[in-house]
């Protein structure tokens, strides 16, 4: 078990920049995911710290042991390949012992160690098949078998559920969280699924084109977005943005169509420097109300009425049919019609602005 | 793993399958029925009668030292042009396979040998190889090894080993480049996590992995051994010195059209065809068995 220090970790294939500089400390035992879209650097990442990539410039250490120019072997890693990556011409039993044998241990050792993580996983009965015999969630199971086997101070997952359908990805996604939690391995996990993120993440790194937007508890994440980007990322459906700018007091936004909408105190005060400036405001659409009229600060146009059963997600325009897109979240069943409009109320307390240049939090 | 391509049309599949079987029919089938026919007779001196023996022709083939000979020599040179050919494509495949830079270029020369006809392979290393003008012997001498394919039976056979492999090398390594492009990367990284270094990666996923490829390819090369060195064995020994290297396919060339005796090479012929048939099907057989993982 140890502790995995990022020091101004960067990577470029030639002269492509993939990574800028990443800088995180992953306490002993802690669950780090590492999330973004698609293409952001999130494998690159990885693979780094497993060895698979050279470290272009930085730093990056395992325990105390500065790892930069060890073979992946010598990391005392274990990693979870999105394809799952199990030597398809050996038995469940020996891919799970393969790194074991290399390492020498004895028979008995193997098997101990083998039969325990199979009973871990459910896999007691299927030692004797091969990979191409198993279900999707099974080789899944065996994977992560071999990486436990190895008992490593260090769990690497890239993607490890993106192949599975959506019933098994929550079952496995469960299943992983207790593992870890079990085992208290430090564990670095990969994903493009802010879902699977919060969900499995102590603390959430978010990444964006190589760079580190935020470093954060879910919750933190979820609750004071440090860029529009985050923002827009965490949380699903997506955040509310509307191009705006503030009362010259500064105590309000300007709505289109000229209405305004009042900011609690603690938005109101940092922006009171600068008034008039204009600002990215966001909202989630858990955090808009249909309310009476009286109190309403704005209001939508229905277009479509998404009915989840819990939930019903109403997408609309803001205003008029020619106004901004605005989502609107709502408890238990509403349908109203298309065309209809809406009195809306945003909680002044979830509220956000954002810079519109560069998407930092105001 | 098998994928079937079902035809809506009743006639098209038989459409598009008639140029093969007319070729295989009057290029293989007819010519088999010809030998088979023939090695039931024998000829007079003249080529103007023919009698009808039974299997006269085949007791006389394996009461004769020369033939048992020629199948001992048949033997050790297939199994060497496939050793050598199998072997050295694999090493090539593995060496190409890690290259970044310039791989085209690379893979492109190796397939060149594939092109050139045999009888041209032959000349070029019979030229390589040639006693007073060969640069490799001349070389050999300077190490103290004394080159003469024309009298040493043994080097006569190393050469046109040499030769017929050099010439299905492209071919393998081809195969063997694919099927190691074809394995997922992440295998080869989750050994290296494992902590297998290059040497045990190689012979215990890559390899492992390969062995399809393999198998068909050792079917591929015997068959290629038996038959298609023909050439080879014409331009650079024909088949001596003392028949060193008279393997069969060209022992049933010397004595049916050389020698003139039909009735005898043409069940020489039918005998190469039922080894080569039985070694296919026994290879095929257990590719079946065995192979898929
Ligand atoms: N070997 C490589 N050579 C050049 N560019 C690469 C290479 N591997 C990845 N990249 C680039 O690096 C970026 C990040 O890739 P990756 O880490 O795989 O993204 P993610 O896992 O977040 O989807 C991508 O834009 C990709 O095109
Ligand atoms: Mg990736």
């Amino acid at each position: 078990m140890a502790k995995v220090s990022l020091r101004s970790v960067r990577k470029s294939y030639g002269a492509t920049k993939v990574i800028h500089g990443v800088d995180c400390e992953i306490a002993d035992g802690e669950f780090l995911v590492v999330v973004g879209p698609s293409g952001c650097g999130k494998s690159t990442l990885l693979r780094m710290v497993a060895g698979l990539e050279s470290i272009t410039e930085g730093e990056i250490a395992i325990g105390e042991r500065v790892v930069n120019a060890l073979e992946p072997a010598e990391r005392d890693i274990a990693m979870v390949f999105q394809n799952y990556a199990l030597y398809p011409h050996m038995s469940v039993f020996d891919n799970m012992a393969y790194g074991l044998k290399i390492r020498r241990l004895s028979k008995d050792e193997i098997r101990r160690r083998v039969e325990e993580a199979a009973g871990i996983l459910e896999l007691g009965a299927l030692l004797d098949r091969k990979p191409r015999q198993l279900s999707g969630g099974q080789r899944q199971r065996v994977a992560m078998g071999r990486a436990i086997v190895r008992e490593p101070s260090v769990f690497l997952f890239d993607e490890p559920l993106s192949n599975l359908d959506a019933k098994l990805r929550v079952q496995m996604r469960v299943e992983i969280k207790r593992l870890q939690e079990r085992l208290g391995i430090t564990s670095l996990y990969v994903t493009h699924d802010q879902v699977e993120a919060m969900t499995l993440g102590h603390r959430l790194l978010v990444l964006s084109e190589g760079v580190v937007e935020q470093l954060g508890a879910p919750i933190e994440l979820y609750e004071k977005p440090a860029t529009r980007f985050v923002a827009g990322f965490i949380g699903s459906p997506s955040m509310n943005f509307l191009e705006t700018k503030l009362t010259d007091d500064g105590r309000h936004v300007v709505l289109p169509g000229g209405d305004t909408l009042a900011l609690d105190g603690a938005a109101a005060a940092a922006n009171g420097t600068s008034p008039g400036r204009p600002v990215t405001l966001g909202i989630r659409p858990e955090h808009l109300e249909i309310v009476e009229e009286s109190r309403a600060s704005a209001h939508l146009t229905v277009e479509l009425v998404e009915q989840l059963g819990a939930d019903s997600l109403i997408h609309g325009r803001l205003g008029d049919e020619s106004g901004p897109a605005m989502t609107v979240r709502l408890q238990g069943i509403h349908a109203p019609g298309s065309g209809e409009s809406l009195p809306l109320l945003a909680m002044p307390a979830h509220i956000h602005l954002f810079d519109p240049e560069s998407g930092v939090r105001v | 793993m098998e994928k079937r391509v079902v035809f809506k049309h009743p006639v098209l599949p038989y459409l598009l399958l008639a140029p093969q079987i007319v070729i295989t029919l009057v290029f293989f089938i007819w010519p088999a029925m010809q030998a088979m026919k023939q090695s039931l007779m024998v000829e007079d001196a003249f080529g103007l009668s023919s009698e009808f023996v039974w299997f006269d022709n085949f007791v006389v083939l394996f009461e004769d030292p020369l033939y048992l000979e020629s199948l001992w020599i048949t033997a050790v040179f297939s199994v060497s042009v496939a050793a050598l050919a199998l072997s050295g494509a694999l090493y090539l495949a593995v060496q190409a396979d890690r290259v970044i830079n310039g791989a085209l270029v690379y893979r492109t020369l190796l397939i060149w040998p594939y092109a050139i006809a045999p009888a041209v392979a032959g000349v070029l290393w019979l030229l390589l190889f040639n006693p007073t003008l060969g640069v490799l012997p001349y070389l050999m001498r300077g190490i103290g090894l004394d080159w003469n394919h024309h009298v040493n039976g043994d080097q006569a056979m190393a050469l046109v080993v040499i030769a017929a492999a050099w010439k299905q090398l492209p071919y393998n390594f081809l195969f063997f480049l694919a099927g190691m492009q074809a394995i997922p990367r992440s295998l080869i990284e989750a050994a290296a996590i494992d902590g297998a270094g290059p040497m045990r990666r190689f012979w215990t996923v890559v390899f492992p992995l390969l062995t399809p490829t393999t198998f068909f390819l050792l079917v591929i090369n015997v068959v290629y051994a038996f038959f298609d060195t023909f050439g080879i064995i014409h331009a650079v020994t024909s088949g001596g010195p003392a028949g060193a290297t008279n393997i069969l396919v060209y022992k049933v060339f010397n004595d049916g059209f050389i020698g003139l005796d039909l009735g005898g090479s043409a069940a020489q012929s039918v005998v190469l065809m039922g080894i080569v048939i039985t070694l296919t099907v026994i290879q095929f057989r257990y590719i079946e068995r065995k192979v898929h993982y």
